[in-house]
C-alpha cells in the first residue's frame, strides 16, 4: 500500500498516454460486461431451474401433444411429490415484435411448483378464480404499462376458440415477481382450465409437465421410470431435470453462441496487444528511473512488483471505469432490447470475472517489462539515457 | 515550393519512415483490423441467413396458411379447403388441374452432427406436385423418394447439420424407419434445410389423415397475386389468408438477421471507439517521436497544413492496411462456413452460410478509414501547433 503514490505516479508520467490507455482498456472492459450478458442471456440465463424439478416432454417433438391423463400415472411414480401442468400458447399481443412466452397453467399447483417466485396471496387467489384471468411478470407489466383490472387481447396463432374466433382477452388480477438476483421471469400466465375448455381442439391434452421429486439425488431413477410407464405407447415421453431440458433447448442456437463468444476473444486479443505495446513502450522510457530507484536501494524484487502493480493498477481502474460505465448503461440497454431478449441484466458474477480478468491482462501485459525491469543492472542502465 | 508538392513531400517522407516505428504503429493496425474483422463477420452472418431466406421465395409462388398463423407450424388445414382455395383466380393450371401443393409441415428431435444434441428438424410432407412446383429443387445425389414407401430426402444443408442423413441410411422417426434415398439441393434457399417425404406417409406416422399445414400455390405471374390473395379473403368459408412468398421469407428471416445485424453494429462501435484511443495513443507518439523533426520542416519554411495533412495520412494509411486486414480475416475465416441456428419464426433449425460480400468489406473499410481520420486529426493538430523554436531545442 505504501508504494501506491509511487505507481500511481508512475502512471500519469505522461498523462495523455495513460489517459488513452485507460480509456481504451474501459472500452474492452464495456464490451465485455455489456456481451457477457448478451450472451447469458440468450445461452445461459437460465431461468427457474430447481434441482428437485424434471420436465416430462412428448418423446419426439416438443410440439406434439401429451394426454391429461398421464398426470394421474406420474403422480403414482415412487418419489414424485408434486406434478403440474403447462401449455404453449403463442399468439400475438399487438405487433408480433412483442413477443413474449404465455402458458396456459393451473394456478395455484404452478405457484406451489415454483415456489421461488413471488405473488400477493388474494391475487393467487383471485388467478384461481377468474376464469378469463391472468398475472403476469413485473417486467411485462411495467413495459406494456399493465395495471390490474386491465383486459389483454391476444390474437391467436395456433389456438382459436371453439366458435373459431381468434380473439383471447385476459384479465390482469396479479403481477407477480421472480426471486431477486436472477433472471427476471417473462411469462404470462393464463388459466388452463378456461384455455383448454374455449380452445377449438386437441382440449385435454398438454404441452408438458413439471414434477417435483422427493429427492434430487434420486431424480434420474425416477425420470426413467416416468418414461417406461408410457414407452411403447402412442404417447410416449421424455422426462429430463429441468437444466438438462433447457440446455437440449439452448444448445439449438447452436453456433451462433460460439461465435458470439469468438467475438468477445477477438475483442480481448486485440486490447491485449494494444495495451501490451503501450507498457512496453512506456517501459523503454523509463529504464533510467529504474535504475535511480534501485540505486536507491529498491530490491530487484520490489522493482518487478512496482512494475507489475503499475499494469495491474492501469487495467484495474480501466475495467471499473468500463463496467462501471456498463451498469449505468444497463437499465437503458434493457428497455432497448425487451423485445429479443427481455430480463437483460448484468449480474454481479460478470463484474467479478471481470475483475478477475482485469488482474489477468494486467499480469500478462506487465511481466515482460517487469521482468525486464527486475533483471536490469544499475551501470547498464544509467548509461542507456 | 507550393502547397501541394509540400504536402506530397512530407507525406511520402514519413510514410517511408514508418517500418523505423512499426511496432507502435502495429496498435492502429491490430486494432482496427479487429474491429473490421468483427463486424463484417457479424454482418455476414445476419447477410448469409437473410440470404438464405430470400432465396426461397418466388414471387409468382404463394403461401396459403390459416388466418392468424404466424408460420406453417401454426397453421392447420384440411384437404376440402384445398378443392375450394383450387378453384380461385390467379392460380395458374396445368393439363386443367390447378398448381396447388397441399403440405404438411412438422418437426421432430434429431441429434446434429456436431453436438449430438438433438435439435429441431423440418419434416415436410408433400404429393407429386410439390417438387414441380418448385423448379429450383434438384435432386444431387440418389434418386426421388416413391409415393407410399418409408422414404426421404434431404436437402443440403439437412445432410450437412444432422446425424445420419447420409445417402442410402436409415433413420428412425417415431416409431418408423425413414430410408434416405436422395439429397437434394435448391437454389441456396431455406428448403434445403428440410427432409421431405410423401403426404400420406407423413400424415400417417404424425397427425392422422387429411390434416396438412399450408397450400403453395403456383401463380399465372406475380401480377395475379393481388386478385388470388383477395379471393381467399373474400372467401366466408375459409378463415385463411395468402401470402406471396418473398414477403412470407422476409418475415420469417426480419427479427434473427435485425437481431444479429444491430448486434454487429454496437459492437463495432463500441470497439471502434477503443481502437481509436489507441490509434490517438500511436499518433500522438509519433508525433512526438518527430518532434524534432517536423519543427525543422516548419523553421525552413514549410507550412502547418502539410504537416497536419501527413500525419492525417499516416494515421489513415495504417487504419486501411488494417481495414483490408480485418475484412481478409473475416473472409478466409468465415466465407462460405456453414453454420444452423433455430429461426424462431420457423421454430426449426435453418442451415445457411456466412456471406462475405464486397459490399460488406468495403463497409468495413470505410469504417476503417474513419477510424483513422479521427485517431489523426488531434495529434495532427498538435504537430501543427508545435513553437518552432521550443520543438527544436526538444530531446
Amino acid at each position: 500500500m505504501k508504494y501506491l503514490g509511487l505507481l500511481w505516479a508512475g502512471l500519469f508520467r505522461r498523462r495523455t498516454r495513460t489517459v488513452l490507455t485507460l480509456a481504451s482498456i474501459a472500452i474492452a472492459f464495456l464490451l465485455f460486461a455489456l456481451l457477457r450478458s448478451i450472451i447469458d442471456g440468450f445461452l445461459g440465463g437460465v431461468q427457474l431451474v430447481g434441482a428437485d424439478r424434471l420436465i416430462v416432454s412428448p418423446r419426439y417433438s416438443i410440439v406434439d401433444p401429451l394426454p391429461l391423463g398421464h398426470q394421474q400415472r406420474i403422480r403414482s411414480v415412487p418419489g414424485v411429490v408434486e406434478v403440474t401442468i403447462a401449455n404453449w400458447f403463442g399468439g400475438t399481443y399487438q405487433d408480433p415484435q412483442n413477443f413474449f412466452p404465455k402458458h396456459p397453467v393451473e394456478p395455484r399447483a404452478y405457484f406451489a411448483m415454483y415456489s421461488e417466485l413471488i405473488i400477493a396471496p388474494e391475487q393467487l387467489a383471485a388467478f384461481e378464480n377468474t376464469r378469463s384471468g391472468t398475472v403476469v411478470p413485473r417486467q411485462l407489466a411495467e413495459r406494456f404499462g399493465w395495471k390490474i383490472g386491465d383486459r389483454i387481447p391476444i390474437e391467436a396463432d395456433i389456438w382459436p376458440k371453439a366458435s373459431g374466433d381468434r380473439l383471447w382477452e385476459f384479465d390482469v388480477v396479479g403481477i407477480y415477481d421472480g426471486p431477486p438476483d436472477e433472471a427476471a421471469p417473462d411469462t404470462m400466465l393464463i388459466n388452463f382450465a378456461y384455455f383448454d375448455e374455449a380452445r377449438q381442439f386437441a382440449n385435454g391434452t398438454v404441452g408438458w409437465f413439471i414434477v417435483r421429486v422427493a429427492d434430487p439425488d434420486t431424480a434420474g431413477d425416477v425420470a426413467r421410470n416416468i418414461d417406461a410407464l408410457f414407452a411403447n405407447s402412442t404417447n410416449e415421453t421424455r422426462t429430463s431435470t429441468e437444466a438438462e431440458f433447457q440446455a437440449a433447448f439452448l444448445k439449438q442456437i447452436g453456433d451462433i453462441g460460439l461465435i458470439m463468444s469468438g467475438i468477445l476473444g477477438a475483442v480481448f486479443f486485440t486490447i491485449l496487444l494494444l495495451t501490451g505495446n503501450t507498457m512496453a513502450q512506456a517501459f523503454r522510457e523509463r529504464i533510467p528511473e529504474v535504475a535511480v530507484l534501485k540505486t536507491l536501494g529498491f530490491s530487484n524484487v520490489t522493482v518487478l512488483g512496482l512494475m507489475l502493480g503499475e499494469a495491474i493498477l492501469l487495467s484495474l481502474v480501466a475495467a471499473l471505469i468500463g463496467m462501471g460505465i456498463a451498469v449505468l448503461m444497463a437499465p437503458g440497454i434493457a428497455k432497448g432490447i425487451a423485445t429479443i431478449l427481455p430480463g437483460f441484466g448484468i449480474a454481479p458474477q460478470t463484474l467479478l470475472a471481470g475483475l478477475g480478468l482485469a488482474v489477468l491482462l494486467g499480469v500478462v501485459t506487465g511481466i515482460y517489462p517487469a521482468v525486464q525491469g527486475m533483471r536490469l543492472t544499475i551501470v547498464e542502465a544509467l548509461r542507456k539515457n | 515550393m507550393n502547397i501541394f508538392s509540400q504536402i506530397f513531400q512530407i507525406t511520402l517522407m514519413n510514410l517511408r519512415t514508418l517500418p523505423q516505428r512499426w511496432s507502435s504503429s502495429l496498435v492502429i493496425v491490430v486494432g482496427v483490423a479487429g474491429v473490421v474483422a468483427v463486424l463484417v463477420a457479424l454482418l455476414s452472418m445476419a447477410q448469409g441467413f437473410a440470404n438464405t431466406l430470400q432465396r426461397t421465395g418466388h414471387p409468382d409462388r404463394a403461401i396459403v396458411l390459416r388466418g392468424g398463423a404466424n408460420g406453417e407450424l401454426s397453421s392447420v388445414l384440411s384437404i376440402n379447403q384445398a378443392n375450394i382455395v383450387a378453384s380461385f383466380p390467379g392460380i395458374a393450371r396445368r393439363d386443367g388441374q390447378a398448381l396447388l401443393s397441399p403440405e404438411l409441415y412438422l418437426i421432430a428431435d434429431v441429434p446434429k452432427r456436431e453436438t449430438g444434441s438433438p435439435a429441431n428438424l423440418t419434416l415436410r410432407g408433400v404429393t407429386s406436385i410439390g417438387a414441380p412446383l418448385r423448379p429450383e429443387l434438384r435432386i444431387t445425389q440418389g434418386r426421388m423418394f416413391e409415393p407410399g414407401k418409408a422414404e426421404l430426402i434431404a436437402g443440403r444443408g439437412a445432410a450437412d447439420q444432422f446425424a445420419g442423413l447420409d445417402l442410402g441410411a436409415e433413420i428412425r422417426l417415431r416409431d418408423a424407419r425413414m430410408k434416405v434415398v436422395g439429397i437434394f439441393s435448391a437454389d441456396g434457399g431455406g428448403h434445403e434445410s428440410e427432409l421431405w417425404m410423401d403426404l400420406p406417409v407423413v400424415q400417417d406416422l404424425f397427425r392422422g389423415p387429411g390434416v396438412l399445414s399450408s397450400f403453395r400455390v403456383q401463380l399465372q405471374s406475380a401480377a395475379s397475386y393481388p386478385e388470388f390473395a383477395a379471393a381467399i379473403k373474400a372467401d366466408k368459408r375459409l378463415d385463411m389468408e395468402a401470402t406471396d412468398e418473398p414477403t412470407y421469407f422476409t418475415r420469417q428471416s426480419e427479427s434473427l438477421s435485425r437481431l444479429i445485424q444491430g448486434f454487429g453494429y454496437a459492437v463495432a462501435v463500441i470497439m471502434g471507439i477503443g481502437a481509436m484511443f489507441a490509434a490517438l495513443n500511436t499518433m500522438y507518439s509519433a508525433v512526438s517521436a518527430r518532434t524534432r523533426e517536423i519543427a525543422t520542416l516548419r523553421a525552413i519554411g514549410f507550412g502547418g497544413a502539410p504537416v497536419v495533412t501527413s500525419v492525417i495520412v499516416e494515421s489513415m494509411a495504417l487504419a486501411l492496411l488494417g481495414g483490408v486486414l480485418g475484412g481478409a480475416i473475416a473472409w478466409l475465416m468465415f466465407n462460405g462456413a456453414t453454420v444452423s441456428t433455430l429461426n424462431n419464426a420457423s421454430f426449426s433449425q435453418v442451415a445457411f452460410d456466412f456471406a462475405v460480400s464486397p459490399e460488406l468489406i468495403t463497409r468495413g473499410i470505410l469504417l476503417a478509414l474513419l477510424l483513422g481520420l479521427v485517431g489523426g486529426l488531434l495529434p495532427a493538430w498538435r504537430a501543427a501547433r508545435l513553437p518552432v523554436t521550443t520543438a527544436l531545442r526538444a530531446e
